[in-house]
């Protein structure tokens, strides 16, 4: 089939230091599917996630990257973001002196179809309001002074604004009030909308997965994808946690 | 997008052209080079000058050639004063309308936008070349509230000749240092300015000092004294194109505050890299007068540059805010100076300093607090940014307290640009080297904002060039 968005082939990774991290993931995502991406901590998930936005401290030691079946294993970070991969940061840094409005604009201009004046900032109020937040954050300098539930607002309003055809969501959800969890869903049920998109999700949280519409569960340990299958694995996990998981790390090619 | 990129690079390129052209030297007069008492009584005659200026003149000579090169700072010892020629002119008078300036030095000016300046955004120019005033005119609208300014060589002919000399030289003495005695020698040009008590100057006054003789040396003198009550805003911009000889620059700024008068003294130094830029600036702040200096340094080849306030009435402020850019071959050692000298005074500095490609900044800070400083406060702050693994930021903060009940506070931090705001930037599809320049201007952001405007558009260009030229 031609719908495939993101396909990881044999994909193995190691920090710039040469200690391998990940080691032979497979993954397809294709459009309109939503995977969740599972593990305990340090299983290497937020590595995979920043991999796949070519964070320059990892390199990769096998395997392939494909995109919209073309291969962007070679490609730098801002290439692949064009082509339209969005990463929302688990924690995202703070850029002092720079404001969160010109960061959006100067992200919007490097997209595939750039917002001109007038619908850019329509687009911007509307997903401001949807997200439930004050215009004044414009003005702020990006992520400086926000708090942890503002920064991962901050970032679903980039991802709502730039549209990317792929999201990777790294713990949207995780430290946000009960509150803050459903304008997050808002978001990704949102984003969900459009079938050519892919999503994938991050997470520890369970709650926000119960609510929301998911393909396939992928369960990571020490590097290696061990287990995969439907929203089965979500109730198992919350069950029964990594246990069954993390004893047979690495003897499961999926 | 592409259109504003484009349109960007351009104007910035521009930009780096309109300082570095040189214009060919016809009808000039000049010195021969070094430095002689006969040189000396040369320049003096030439400016038909009170006897006592000549005394001054000869007096500085004798403490130069007593003092030593300061040994602390950047390495100047490729400045070779024989090989400096102290006076050049260019054989026209002082001008008041910009048609009667010589056609390339007037171009020289246009393309450095201070005619279209003044008509838009000043109450006054002054325009040196070389050593001396080619141009300076107020607004009549300002001059009639009994606004002074003008040229100090015209003025000291004039009415306000006892007010200079009262002031002249008088904050910064002739035995400061050798650079200080070296302008007390052969000083020329310069602009004096006068503001009577209770008048504000709603617009500011701009004075640009070009250098364009190879090898020649920049001695102007700015005098200042804005009287009680009163309020200035005084911009000071220089440039020069590059020379492979060493050029000078040993101008000499002084600056009087009266009770509760505000002055705001801001200047950008965009000198060529061949230039030793060894400047001294000072001002004095009576009681509840406040002093606001701005600087950014971005040219010259050497600097030595520590603008100092000394607060002398109670109440007094001062407040530095100061950005330096050191590039390739570029050793910029900057700094202030505050001395307490009175109750209840207050001193803020905030300066940030980048450095790229082999540059060096060093930023020094001296604050004193006197046995009469009660119950004041200070406070420091200076970040540094270093672009590469080749450059170089230091800071030396100095502090002499003399008195208990005082709050002295220093803050410093060094740093390179974080990677990690990189990859954060570039997630979102700006290249690498926009990422940088957007990540520089930020971190310069908060000082570049206070600029005058056209100035802190010329310094994100600047930044955007410096960026462009080494990462990629």
């Amino acid at each position: 089939m031609s719908d495939k968005l993101l396909e990881v082939k044999n994909y193995s990774i190691a920090s710039t230091d040469d200690i391998s991290i990940l080691h032979n993931l497979n993954l397809t995502i294709n459009k309109g599917e939503t995977h969740i991406l599972m593990g305990p901590n340090g299983a290497g998930k937020s590595t995979f996630g920043s991999s796949l936005l070519a964070n320059p401290a990892y390199k990769t030691t096998s395997g392939s990257i494909l995109f919209e079946n073309e291969d962007i294993t070679d490609l730098p970070t801002d290439k692949r973001a064009k082509k339209g991969i969005f990463l929302s940061f688990q924690s995202p840094v703070e850029v002092p002196g720079i404001s969160l409005y010109s960061f959006l604009r100067a992200a919007s201009k490097n997209t595939a179809n750039p917002l001109k004046g007038k619908l850019f900032r329509q687009k911007l109020n509307d997903t401001l309001k949807n997200l439930d937040l004050k215009h004044e954050y414009l003005e702020r300098d990006l992520n400086v002074g926000f708090s942890g539930g503002e920064r991962k607002k901050v970032e679903m309003l980039q991802l709502l604004m730039l549209s990317p055809k792929l999201a990777i969501m790294d713990e949207t959800d995780s430290g946000l009030d009960v509150d803050a969890v459903n304008i997050m869903l808002r978001g990704i049920t949102e984003f969900q909308q459009d079938n050519e998109k892919g999503l994938l999700i991050i997470s520890h949280n369970m709650h926000i997965l119960d609510k929301l519409k998911i393909d396939k569960v992928h369960i990571l340990v020490k590097g290696h994808i061990v287990a995969e299958g439907g929203s089965e694995l979500i109730d198992e996990i919350n069950k029964t946690g990594f246990v069954r998981f993390e004893t047979q790390e690495g003897g499961n090619n999926v | 997008m592409s259109d504003t990129t484009k349109k960007k690079t351009m104007v910035a390129d521009v930009d780096r052209n309109l300082y570095d052209f040189k214009k060919a030297e016809k009808d000039v007069e000049k010195l021969a080079s070094g430095l002689t008492e006969d040189i000396v009584r040369q320049i003096s005659a030439k400016k038909h000058e009170p006897n006592w200026m000549l005394e001054h003149r000869l007096k500085s000579l004798k403490i130069y050639n007593e003092l030593k090169v300061p040994n602390w700072g950047p390495d100047i010892t490729d400045l070779d004063i024989d090989n400096i020629v102290t006076y050049v002119r260019s054989k026209t008078k002082m001008a008041a309308k910009w048609d009667e300036v010589p056609a390339d030095i007037k171009d020289t000016f246009e393309r450095l936008g201070i005619p279209e300046a003044e008509r838009t955004s000043l109450a006054g120019v002054g325009a040196q070349y070389d050593s001396e005033l080619v141009y300076h005119n107020i607004q009549d609208s300002v001059a009639k509230k009994g606004v002074i300014y003008s040229g100090i060589e015209e003025a000291l002919a004039g009415p306000y000749a006892e007010m200079i000399k009262q002031h002249f030289m008088k904050l910064v003495p002739p035995s400061d240092h050798k650079f200080a005695a070296l302008h007390g020698a052969v000083w020329s040009g310069g602009s004096f300015v006068y503001v009577p008590p209770y008048t504000t100057v709603d617009i500011p006054l701009q004075s640009y000092f070009r250098l364009n003789s190879p090898g020649a040396g920049q001695f102007e003198h700015t005098l200042i004294i804005v009287d009680k009550g009163a309020y200035l805003h005084f911009i000071e911009g220089c440039s020069a194109p590059k020379y492979n000889v060493a050029n000078l620059h040993a101008g000499c700024v002084e600056l009087f505050v009266g009770e509760n008068a505000h002055l705001r003294y801001s200047t950008i130094e965009n000198w060529s890299k061949n230039m030793y830029n060894l400047n001294t600036k000072r001002a004095k702040v009576e009681r509840n007068g406040s002093m606001e200096w701005i600087s950014g340094s971005f040219g010259s080849h050497v600097s030595y540059l520590y603008p100092m306030t000394i607060l002398n009435g109670e109440y007094s402020k001062s407040e530095f805010t100061g950005i330096t850019f050191a590039g390739e071959g570029q050793n910029l050692d900057t700094g202030t100076k505050i001395l307490h000298n009175a109750p209840h005074t207050s001193s803020v500095v905030n300066t940030k300093s980048l450095s790229k490609s082999g540059g060096i900044g060093t930023f020094r800070s001296a604050v004193t607090m006197t046995e009469k400083a009660h119950k004041s406060k200070s406070s420091v702050s200076c970040q540094s940014l270093m672009l590469d693994d080749k450059s170089r930021s230091d800071t030396i903060p100095l502090m002499d307290v003399r008195c208990d009940d005082v709050n002295v506070g220093h803050e410093a931090s060094i740093g390179r640009i974080d990677d990690e705001a990189v990859f954060y930037l570039m997630s979102r599809g700006i290249n690498e080297n926009e990422a940088k320049t957007l990540i520089v201007n930020g971190f310069a952001n908060p000082i570049s904002k206070e600029l005058p405007l056209e100035y802190a558009v010329e310094m994100n260009n600047l930044i955007r060039l410096e960026m462009e030229g080494g990462i990629g």
